[in-house]
């Protein structure tokens, strides 16, 4: 064998050597320790580094659950229960189940039913016209329709309706992380609970101002009527100014409050129109025999008063 | 051009637009009373007033109908007689809804304090105290556009020295010429607003800066500051943005305002000479801020015009009288082309703040396409606040507004220039605005 050969053989064996041995030493000597469990717990985590659970990423979190040692804080709404399941098997501590939720959009007012009533040229963008303008229709509440959302959304779980310019979430893939709520300027889009059976019910409207100028600007706005908080018996409806608000966690989806809406915008998810007729029969028939009752009572009254009357000269 | 080196600018940056003042040479006319006003009671930056009137009281002009609620505010005075309508949420230019009130007019009774003679009254009779009183009392606020109050300027925090007064006669917008206007027609009066600031500040020397476009009004004030002490006019470059507070101090005092900083700190105020002007009034002549100079101009407009407009007026009116809206408008803007916002409709209000009326073409109304950018560095060379436009596009648009702040994006007083200048057509001052709006939020729990 050629010598050179040889000697350069041997050379950078021995260079091999000496360096594995140094970079051995120093990763020993340097060695972060980090508790294997984070590593198992982050393998379970979707990996979508989507900030839904409000950690700076999947390893962020399986860092704090790990830390914690307790799931009572600390969620991963993309994973959802299933995934938490696992997760507290691996650290050995109880799991937390916690219902799953969904983004809704909470305005109605497509091309339809909200004319423009300007035209917007600038930046394509919800935030900066926000920060410009009201909007180009008269509603200042509404949705302006650029898509601010459907850009951050990380699972494809929204789209723009072409139809009615308004934002859908499809149901499927939606894991609520909170991206396009954070993103929308006017508030539009809300996790909600996705409820038994997935059926939700919700007001698609923000717009607060009196009926009567809210419906100039679009003509499904919430007008402020109250017959749906007057038609619901859990007191899940409030009233803010000229707008109906439906609380999820009192709301016990009776559906009797859907069909009282004249414009037809307390939204149902998954809900037969057989229920909601069967339950607005049944809201007709209890206010039927609460009027009949007030109709007796007062009748009643009126009997006791002309009683008291009639024996009042004998007295 | 020897001259031409002589005028004073600021150092860093700027643009030149074209300058466009097509109605510099329309005299000041009162409009004709509006049928009705909606007077909006935030017209100011600060707290919005208290309404203090009810629907169906008569009131006479320039009476309160809204008080200010607490030192950041302005009162509200009624600038017709007549009665009172309808007090409920209105729209204002931007689209959003304010309370307002709506009055009815009903002949021009004036209050009977208030002086509507034409003498001038160069006697001073109040001291420094009983002059900021009486200009909160009037409602003045800054006529440049911010409409920030007049009388919160005055009353300089303790432990600041100030040493100049600045009147603002600059005029960089290009169209807008109303206080070029106000300039030529009230400039005695003018000298004695300043007269009075200087007396409510305690400062002896004041400079007025005009831009040397308005070589009119520059001679006028030379001839009429002859004999006078401590006041000087100055000529400025024709060079946007010259009437920038920050900027206008620097080109006539070299001095720096520093970052986050107000004027007062380094000894100078500045006010407007629209607000000078509304101060006179309202110190010599009693009479609160209800009526203001409004240019109303664009290329096709049949007479571009300098109203004096009773504030409240809807927009719709002074478009009528300024011969109509002419067919290829394509935006109507409150405000001058560089820094005005196009308005969403036609009933809105003049309100304290609105210095012009311009309707811009439609072919020169429309952005045009956007392309990427070319890091040509133009926008750095615009800016006059020293900053690096381009670099606080991508970072408001990343989210990233903690590391914009460290590029003092809150320095940026949204000139335009950078948008001005830029090759590809990027909204950069759009995403600016968006930057700055974000990081003055309260952050949400």
């Amino acid at each position: 064998m050629n010598p050179v050969v040889l000697y350069t053989i041997l050379t950078l064996t021995a260079i091999g050597i000496i360096a594995a041995g140094v970079i051995y030493f120093v990763s020993k000597k340097f060695e972060v320790k980090e508790d294997d469990r984070i590593g198992k717990v982050e393998q379970v985590l979707p990996s979508t580094n989507c900030g839904g659970c409000g950690q700076p990423g999947c390893h962020a979190f399986a860092t704090a659950v790990v830390a914690a040692g307790d799931l009572s804080e600390l969620h991963c709404p993309v994973g959802g229960n299933a995934v938490m399941k696992q997760v507290a098997e691996i650290l050995g501590i109880k799991a937390v189940e916690r219902d799953p939720y969904i983004a809704v959009v909470r305005c109605s007012g497509s091309f339809e039913h909200r004319k423009k009533t300007n035209i917007y040229d600038g930046t394509e963008s919800c935030k900066i016209a926000a920060a410009l303008y009201s909007g180009d229709t008269g509603c200042a509440y509404g949705c302006l329709g650029m898509a601010d959302c459907v850009e951050v959304c990380d699972f494809e779980a929204m789209y723009m309706d072409p139809k009615t310019g308004l934002p859908v979430v499809i149901e499927d893939k939606c894991t609520a992380c909170n991206a396009c709520v954070k993103e929308c300027p006017k508030g539009i889009l809300e996790l909600w609970p996705k409820g038994k059976k997935n059926q939700r019910v919700y007001v698609a409207c923000l717009n607060e101002e009196k009926g009567s100028s809210a419906r100039k600007e679009c003509s499904v706005a919430c007008s402020g009527c109250a017959k749906c908080f007057e038609a619901c018996r859990y007191d899940a409806i409030t009233m803010r100014n000229s707008l109906a608000i439906i609380d999820p966690d009192k709301c016990k989806l009776c559906m009797e409050c859907v069909d009282t809406c004249d414009v037809h915008n307390i939204i149902t998810a998954n809900v037969t129109p057989e229920k909601i007729q069967a339950a607005n029969e049944q809201r007709l028939k209890r206010e039927e025999r609460a009027r009949k009752k007030k109709e007796e009572e007062k009748l009643a009254a009126e009997a006791a008063k002309q009683q008291g009357n009639g024996t009042a000269p004998q007295a | 051009m020897a001259l031409h080196h002589k005028l004073k600018t600021f150092r860093l940056g700027g643009v030149h637009p074209d300058d466009q003042k097509l109605s510099a040479q329309a005299p000041i006319t009162p409009l004709p009373l509006p049928k009705t006003v909606t007077i909006p009671i935030t017209q100011h930056i600060g707290a919005p007033a208290k309404i203090v009137v009810q629907r169906g009281d008569s009131v006479k002009v320039g009476q309160v109908i809204a008080v200010h609620e607490g030192f950041v505010s302005s009162n509200i005075h009624a600038s017709v007689s007549g009665r009172i309508g309808v007090i409920e949420e209105t729209m204002d230019s931007s689209g959003f809804k304010h309370m307002a009130v709506n009055i009815r007019v009903k002949g021009d009774d004036w209050m009977e304090t208030v002086d509507r003679s034409d003498t001038l009254i160069e006697e001073i009779k109040l001291d420094s105290k009983e002059i900021v009183a009486c200009i909160m009392e009037a409602g003045v606020v800054g006529m440049g556009g911010a409409a920030f109050p007049a009388h919160v300027k005055l009353s300089v925090p303790e432990g600041k020295h100030v040493d100049y007064l600045i009147i603002n006669g600059v005029e960089c917008e290009p169209y807008l010429t109303a206080d070029h206007r106000i300039m030529l027609e009230k400039s005695r009066e003018i000298l004695v607003g300043i007269k009075i600031l200087m007396t409510a500040l305690g400062v002896k020397q004041a400079i007025i800066g005009i831009e040397d476009n308005k070589h009119d009004a520059v001679e006028l004030f030379e001839k009429l500051l002859q004999h006078e002490q401590g006041i000087a006019v100055a000529a400025l470059e024709v060079h946007y943005p010259q009437g920038g507070e920050k900027q206008l101090i620097q080109a006539l005092l070299n001095r720096e305002v520093p970052s986050g900083g107000l004027p007062s700190d380094v000894g100078v105020i500045v006010h407007n000479v629209g607000t000078t002007y509304a101060i006179y009034e309202a110190v010599q002549k009693n009479k609160p801020l209800i009526e203001r100079v409004v240019t109303v101009t664009g290329k096709s407009v049949k007479q571009p015009s300098n109203f004096l407009v009773r504030i409240g007026t809807p927009v719709i009116d002074l478009l009528i009288a300024a011969g109509g809206v002419p067919e290829d408008t394509g935006k109507i803007v409150s405000g001058g082309p560089m820094m005005g916002k196009a308005i969403a409709d036609l009933d809105v209000p003049i309100a304290k703040g609105t210095s012009g009326i311009l309707l811009i073409p439609k072919e020169e109304s429309t952005r045009a396409e956007v392309y990427n950018c070319l890091h040509c560095g133009k926008c750095i060379e615009a800016c006059p606040m020293g900053l690096e436009p381009y670099r606080l596009l991508i970072l408001s648009k990343k989210g990233n507004h903690s590391r914009a702040k460290e590029e003092h994006i809150l320095d940026c007083i949204e000139c335009g220039s950078c948008s001005f200048v830029c090759p590809s057509n990027r909204p950069i001052l759009d995403y600016i605005r968006l930057g700055k709006t974000q990081l003055r939020k309260p952050k949400k729990a």
